[in-house]
C-alpha cells in the first residue's frame, strides 16, 4: 500500500457506532460512516435531493436518512432507497488495526467533478 | 451471448421500454442509448411545474444516473444519432461514436413547430419541449419583464402560467377565437380564458404574429393588425411534429411518423419504433397513457413474447396542468349532426361539463372546473357501452348511475376503470395491490403500481382506494404503526415498554419483534423519547437515535448552516443580553438576525465549527439554549402586564417567566408553545397555544390544546385558579400527562383531540391525588434534564459533532 493511494483520516473510535463524521478535503466534503456492527462508508457529504449533509442524518443499518428531508440513502450502493433512485457518489475507505484511510484516486475523483 | 440492443432516444417512453425489458429479464440485452438531450430520462410531463418553480429537476428525474450504471447501459449524453447503416446494422452519431446493434429501438420523439416569421431566429425566441426551453426561459425570467406566448393551446397556456408565476408579464397571442379551441366550445373556451386573465395574463385571440421584433435579441412581437408588443422572451408553442429525419434517412417507411405495426416494428423487422415519432394507423400520439402502451407492446415485442395484447388506437385524454385550472378532455367531442351533446354549465362556480353522444354511446367529454369522474367517463368512451340506462344521471357521475350517492362514486367504478391515466393502471390492480402487498401508504401505491407517480392527479383517487380497501383495518393498523419496522401503534409500544421493563432500544426491538435490525429514522428518535420519558435518571440518552437538530442543540438550515435562539426568559430581555448578542453576530459575521414569533432573536447562518464559541460568547452573558430545535418547552411568551398595562390583572410577565424558568429543558412528544396573557385582551395570544394561562381580575384561567400552525385551533379551557402556585401545578400536571401519553411527535391539541379533553380533565383537574403523582412526576424529570445543553458542549461534550474528522489538501498520486 503506497502512501500516496491511501489517507489516513483518523481512527475509528472518532467515529461513532451508528453515526457518521464528515472529512474535508480541498473543496470536496465526505461523510465517513461507521454502522452499528462497525462497517464502514464513505460517500460523497451531499445528498442528491437538495444538497443536505448526509452525515448529520441519522444512521440505522446500512443507511442514512438525510437531514434535510428524510431522503433513505443506502450506504453500500450510494442509491436513495426509492422507485426513482438518486446516486451519491462514493469513495473507497479502508481499516488497517484501528486506522481509517480513504482512497486518495477516488478523493480525486470527486474532486474533478466536483469542478467540472 | 447477450444481444445488442441500441436505443436513440432517452425520453419516457423508450425509459419505460426499458424499465419493462430489464424487469423481466435483466440479462436479455447489451443496451446503448444515444440521447440528443444531455441528460438522464426525466418525467416531460413535469416541465410545467419546473417552469413555475413548483418542482425542481432533481424532483422529476425518473431514472437517475445510478439506473444506468446498475443495469450496465451505455448512456450517451448528448449524442445526436445521425445516419442508420441497415445493412452493417450500425449506429452513428458524429464521426467519432458508433454502436452496433440487433434490434434497434427508434424514440427521436418530436420537433416543436417555430413559425418562419421574419425575426424567429433572434435570441430569446425559444420553444417549450424539453428543460432546455425551460432553463432557457427561466433564465430569461431573470433578465426581463415581459414575455410574449404565441399559441393559445395546451402548451402555450402551461408556458404563460409558468411565466406568470416567475413574476412575468405575458401576453398569450392566439390565431383562433377562443382558447384552445380543440378541445372547449367557445363558451367554456371564455370561461378558460377568464381564469387564465385572473393570473394576471393577456389573453390576444384572433392575433396573428407578422414579425418578430429587435435587434440580435428579441425586443417586441409585430401583430397584423399593427399592435406592438413589448418581449424580452417569445415562446412559440404552436405545435410539434414527429422526428423523423434519421428513420427517413435509412429508408423506412415513415408518413407523419415513422409507420409502425401493431407490435411496434417499423418496416425494418429488427426496428422497432416507439413515442412520439411513431405513427400507429394514422395516428401519431403524444400524450403519455398511449406512449407507454407502446413501451410495454415494444418491451415484449424485444423479448420476443407474443401473449400481451397488441397495441391498439387509443382514446386520447389531455388534461390542463395549471395549478389551479381543471380542464380535461377524452375522445372526439367535436360537434356534428349525428351527434348529441349534454352540457351542464355553472359560470358562477365556473363549471363546465359536455358529453358527447353518438348512437347512445358516450364518446367524448369536455370537463372544467370540476373533472372529478373523468376516469369513468374515459371508461365508458373506451368500452362504448350503451348508456340509455343512466343517461339522464350520467352528467353527475357514476355514484348516480347506479342510484346511489355520489360519496361511493369510486366504490362503483368497476376493476377495468383506469384510476392513474398516464400509466395505464385500473382500479382493480391498485387494489390488488393494495391486498397482495399489505400497502397502507399512497407512496407504497405508487412503489408498487406507479399509479400517481406521473403527473400525480389522480392521488386523491388512489387514496380513496386506499381507504375503501382497507376498511375498519385502515386506522389502527396503518395509520398509526410506528413505521414499517413494526406493525404496533404508538401507544402499545409505550405500554409494553412499561410492562416489559425494556430500558434500552435494541431491548425494545428485540422484545417486540422489530422487523429491521436497528430501525429507521422514524422509530428511532419515537423510542429514545418513550424510554426517556418512561425511565428518567434510569435511560441514558442516545444521542445517535436523536434528530441533528438534538445531536448539535441548534437548528440545521438548508445550507448546512445552524441558526442559534438564545432563551429570553418569558420574552424579557435586557441591554446587556443583547450587547452578547450583537457582539456574536459581529465578531462571527451571523447573515442574518431575526425575530421569532415567540418572542426571541434568531441568529441564522451560523457555521457548524462556530458553534460552541458562539455558544460560550452568549453563556458569558447568561444566556442559555432556547430550545429553539428541539421537541421540548420553546417559549412562554407574555404581555407586560400589571407591572406596566393599565388593563392588566396580573403579574403576567413575571408568571411567564416562572413558568419557563421552571420548565425549561425538558423533553416533550413534540414541541410544546406557552404564553401567559395579562388580561382577557390576550395580547401574547395565549389562546392559540399549547398551553395558555390568560389572567382575569379573580385569579388565572389555564388554556390548553391550541394551535396556530398547519392547523389552526383555539384552547379549550381546562380550568379556572386562584394563584400561582395553582397554575404551576396545573401545568406541570398536564403537561407530564401528555409527555406520558402524547405519540412522538404529536401536538398537545392532536394528544388532546384523541385522548379527548374530558380524560386529561379527570386525572388534572378533577382528581388532585392523580395531579400531585403528574406533578411530582414531572419535578422529578426535570431533576435529570434540567440543565444547559450548551454550557456543557461548550465544555468539550460532543465535540465530534462540531468539527470534521479531517481536513486534508488534494495532493498529487504519485
Amino acid at each position: 500500500m503506497g502512501a500516496s493511494e491511501w489517507r489516513l483520516i483518523g481512527n475509528l473510535a472518532d467515529i461513532p457506532r451508528s453515526g457518521a463524521r464528515r472529512v474535508r478535503i480541498g473543496e470536496v466534503e465526505v461523510g465517513v460512516f461507521r454502522t452499528a456492527n462497525d462497517q464502514l462508508f464513505a460517500l460523497e457529504d451531499v445528498c442528491p435531493h437538495l444538497g443536505g449533509p448526509l452525515s448529520e442524518g441519522i444512521v440505522h443499518g446500512n443507511s442514512v436518512t438525510c437531514p434535510l428531508h428524510n431522503l433513505v440513502i443506502d450506504l453500500e450502493s450510494g442509491q436513495s432507497v426509492d422507485p426513482k433512485p438518486k446516486c451519491v457518489r462514493s469513495c473507497m475507505i479502508r481499516l488497517e488495526g484501528d486506522q481509517v484511510f480513504l482512497s486518495n484516486p477516488d478523493l480525486h475523483e470527486l474532486a474533478s467533478k466536483r469542478l467540472s | 451471448m447477450k444481444q445488442k440492443l441500441v436505443v436513440i432516444g432517452n425520453g419516457m417512453t423508450p425509459g419505460r421500454a426499458l424499465e419493462r425489458v430489464f424487469d423481466a429479464d435483466p440479462d436479455a440485452y447489451d443496451v446503448t442509448i444515444f440521447n440528443a438531450e444531455p441528460r438522464v430520462n426525466y418525467d416531460r410531463i413535469m416541465l410545467s411545474p419546473l417552469l413555475s418553480g413548483e418542482k425542481t429537476y432533481e424532483e422529476i428525474i425518473i431514472h437517475g444516473d445510478g439506473w444506468y450504471i446498475d443495469r450496465g447501459i451505455m448512456l450517451y449524453k448528448g449524442f445526436k444519432v445521425d445516419h442508420i447503416d441497415r445493412k452493417a446494422r450500425i449506429v452513428y452519431s458524429g464521426d467519432d461514436e458508433s454502436a452496433e446493434y440487433d434490434k434497434l429501438l427508434i424514440a427521436t420523439g418530436s420537433n416543436p413547430i417555430v413559425i418562419p416569421v421574419p425575426g424567429h431566429d433572434k435570441q430569446g425566441v425559444v420553444t417549450y419541449r424539453d428543460y432546455d426551453d425551460v432553463e432557457a426561459m427561466l433564465w430569461a425570467t431573470q433578465r426581463g419583464q415581459s414575455a410574449v406566448v404565441i399559441g393559445g393551446g395546451l402548451l402555450g397556456l402551461e408556458a404563460a402560467a409558468g411565466l406568470a408565476m416567475q413574476g412575468m408579464k405575458v401576453t398569450v397571442v392566439h390565431l383562433m377565437p377562443t382558447l384552445m379551441e380543440r378541445q372547449l366550445d367557445p363558451a367554456a373556451g371564455h370561461l378558460l380564458q377568464k381564469a387564465v386573465e385572473d393570473r394576471g395574463i393577456t389573453v390576444l385571440t384572433e392575433a396573428n404574429t407578422k414579425e418578430i421584433l429587435g435587434g440580435p435579441s428579441v425586443e417586441g412581437v409585430l401583430l397584423d393588425d399593427g399592435t406592438e408588443l413589448a418581449a424580452d422572451l417569445v415562446v412559440m408553442a404552436v405545435g410539434i411534429r414527429p422526428s423523423v429525419s434519421v428513420a427517413e434517412e435509412a429508408g423506412l417507411e415513415v408518413n407523419r411518423g415513422v409507420v409502425v405495426d401493431n407490435r411496434m416494428r417499423t418496416s425494418d423487422p429488427n426496428i422497432l419504433a416507439v413515442g412520439e415519432c411513431a405513427e400507429f394507423e394514422n395516428d401519431v400520439y403524444g400524450l403519455v397513457a398511449p406512449l407507454y402502451q407502446m413501451a410495454n407492446v415494444a418491451a415484449e415485442t424485444l423479448l420476443g413474447d407474443r401473449t400481451g395484447k397488441p397495441f391498439e388506437k387509443q382514446v386520447l385524454a389531455t388534461q390542463l396542468k395549471v395549478t389551479g385550472i381543471d380542464l380535461y378532455s377524452a375522445g372526439d367531442f367535436e360537434g356534428g349532426d349525428d351527434r348529441e351533446e349534454i352540457v351542464l354549465r355553472d359560470a358562477r362556480r365556473s363549471i363546465y361539463r359536455r358529453l358527447v353522444i353518438a348512437e347512445n354511446k358516450l364518446i367524448g367529454t369536455v370537463l372544467y372546473g370540476d373533472t372529478a369522474n373523468n376516469s369513468w367517463y374515459l371508461q365508458l368512451i373506451r368500452d362504448g357501452d350503451d348508456i340509455s340506462d343512466f343517461r339522464d344521471t350520467m352528467m353527475f357521475g357514476p355514484g348516480y348511475a347506479d342510484g346511489q350517492s355520489a360519496d361511493v362514486a369510486v366504490a362503483s367504478l368497476p376493476d377495468e376503470v383506469e384510476i392513474c391515466g398516464c400509466n395505464g393502471v385500473c382500479k382493480g390492480t391498485i387494489v390488488s395491490a393494495i391486498n397482495e402487498h399489505d400497502l397502507s401508504t399512497v407512496d407504497e401505491v405508487r412503489t408498487y403500481t406507479k399509479a400517481s407517480s406521473s403527473c400525480g392527479t389522480c392521488t386523491g383517487l388512489v387514496e380513496q382506494l386506499l381507504t375503501l380497501t382497507l376498511g375498519d383495518d385502515y386506522k389502527p393498523k396503518a395509520a398509526d404503526a410506528v413505521c414499517a419496522c413494526t406493525d404496533l401503534g404508538h401507544d402499545d409500544v409505550r405500554r409494553l415498554i412499561e410492562v416489559q421493563r425494556s430500558q434500552t432500544i435494541p431491548d425494545v426491538m428485540q422484545s417486540l419483534h422489530w422487523k429491521s435490525s436497528e430501525g429507521c429514522a422514524k422509530c428511532r428518535p419515537a423510542l429514545n423519547y418513550y424510554l426517556l420519558s418512561t425511565w428518567p435518571g434510569v435511560y441514558e440518552d442516545d444521542q445517535q437515535s436523536r434528530f441533528i437538530n438534538e445531536r448539535v442543540h441548534a437548528n440545521i438550515q438548508k445550507d448546512g448552516t445552524y441558526s442559534v435562539v438564545p432563551r429570553m426568559w418569558g420574552g424579557v430581555t435586557s441591554a446587556d443580553e443583547l450587547r452578547a448578542i450583537a457582539d456574536v453576530v459581529d465578531k462571527f459575521e451571523i447573515p442574518t438576525v431575526k425575530l421569532t414569533g415567540g418572542q426571541r432573536i434568531d441568529m441564522l447562518g451560523v457555521r457548524k465549527e462556530d458553534l460552541p464559541a458562539v455558544w460560550a460568547d452568549l453563556g458569558d452573558a447568561g444566556l442559555v439554549s432556547g430550545h429553539a430545535y428541539g421537541k421540548a418547552l420553546r417559549t412562554v411568551k407574555t404581555c407586560v402586564g400589571s407591572e406596566w398595562c393599565r388593563f392588566g390583572t396580573q403579574d403576567s410577565t413575571g408568571l411567564g417567566v416562572r413558568i419557563e424558568k421552571f420548565m425549561w429543558s425538558c423533553w416533550t412528544p413534540a414541541k410544546v408553545k406557552m404564553a401567559v396573557s395579562g388580561c382577557p385582551r390576550n395580547c401574547a395570544e395565549a389562546t392559540c397555544k399549547d398551553v395558555g394561562v390568560v389572567c382575569v381580575e379573580s385569579g388565572y384561567e389555564v388554556h390548553i390544546g391550541g394551535g396556530s400552525g398547519l392547523t389552526v385551533r383555539q384552547t379549550e379551557l381546562l380550568c379556572k385558579v386562584a394563584s400561582e402556585d395553582e397554575v404551576m401545578e396545573i401545568v406541570a400536571a398536564v403537561v407530564q400527562l401528555y409527555r406520558l401519553q402524547g405519540h412522538y411527535l404529536e401536538r398537545m391539541y392532536k394528544w388532546l383531540v384523541r385522548v379527548g379533553f374530558e380524560s386529561i380533565k379527570e386525572s388534572v383537574v378533577d382528581d388532585p391525588e392523580r395531579r400531585k403523582e403528574l406533578y411530582d412526576g414531572f419535578v422529578y424529570s426535570q431533576s435529570f434534564s434540567q440543565r444547559n445543553p450548551w454550557s456543557e458542549r461548550v465544555n468539550g461534550v460532543d465535540a465530534h459533532e462540531f468539527q470534521p474528522l479531517a481536513e486534508l489538501d488534494l495532493v498529487e498520486v504519485v
